[in-house]
């Protein structure tokens, strides 16, 4: 509210003795993000300005109502005016965006689209695996692990069957 | 329309009162399972392997399978 009013006295030059002049250029411009302004946050429930701040006739003759008894005020008058105060209700405000949709989405989109290059990399990129990766040499592998005794408490050696050369049922 | 002033102290000790004891209990039993469910039968596990276990037959299997450097399989 005073700012509008400071707004005012700037353009009439009413308070030319109070207002800084600087080398003769007059007051400095006053920026927009200087002035108190309104935001819907649940942290700042009542903002420093109204929503409203130009009134249509309408808007005006309902003020003045207001000054009176608020008892005579209809349920749409009272929203109205309410409107005039604030933009969106606190519902409206803390109501979610349903953004989390597209970030997921993007999110499998994008793990897709990984494995496509993953597949490709294995099939162009990549070259053999080593030899100790055959079949054969994987069988000598747990054939000496057998025949090391690994884990033979709870673990691997624990579930082969010595005497029938067997794994246990 | 007037509402009653809400509970403005004492939040935190409320809320300890109630999870604490629930923490505890839950902390116990999660201690008397890992206990009982992992604890107690490994070592049952263990027990029971070296109760039959006759370490010359084991070392004499291996040596057989060739597996040590220092002693070779009998038949060399």
């Amino acid at each position: 509210m005073l700012a509008t009013r400071a707004l005012r006295l700037v353009g009439k030059r009413a308070l030319s003795t109070s207002i800084c002049l600087r080398g003769g250029h007059g007051v400095a411009k006053v920026e927009d993000y200087t002035l108190p302004a309104y935001f819907d946050r649940r942290e700042n429930p009542l903002p420093d300005i109204k929503f409203v701040q130009q009134l249509s006739p309408e808007q005006k003759s309902l003020k003045e109502k207001e000054k009176g008894s608020w008892a005579v005020l209809s349920k749409e008058e009272k929203i109205a005016l309410y409107r005039i105060s604030f933009k969106e209700s606190f519902a409206e405000m803390e109501k979610g965006t349903g953004e989390w949709k597209s970030v997921v989405a993007g999110i499998f989109f994008f793990i897709g689209f990984t494995g496509l290059v993953v597949l490709w990399q294995r099939k162009y990129v990549y070259g053999d695996v080593p030899h100790t990766f055959d079949p054969e040499y994987k069988q000598k592998e747990l054939q000496r692990m057998l025949d090391m005794r690994i884990n033979p408490v709870e673990g691997f050696s624990a579930k082969w069957d010595y005497e029938n050369n067997a794994w246990k049922k | 329309m007037s509402l009653a002033k809400p509970a403005m102290r004492g939040l935190l000790a409320k809320r300890l009162r109630f999870h604490l004891p629930i923490a505890f209990a839950l902390s116990l039993v999660a201690a008397a399972a890992f206990k009982y469910g992992v604890t107690e039968p490994r070592k049952k596990a263990y027990a029971d392997f070296y109760k039959e276990y006759d370490a010359m037959k084991e070392f004499n299997a291996m040596r057989e399978a060739g597996i040590f450097e220092s002693v070779r399989p009998s038949g060399e």
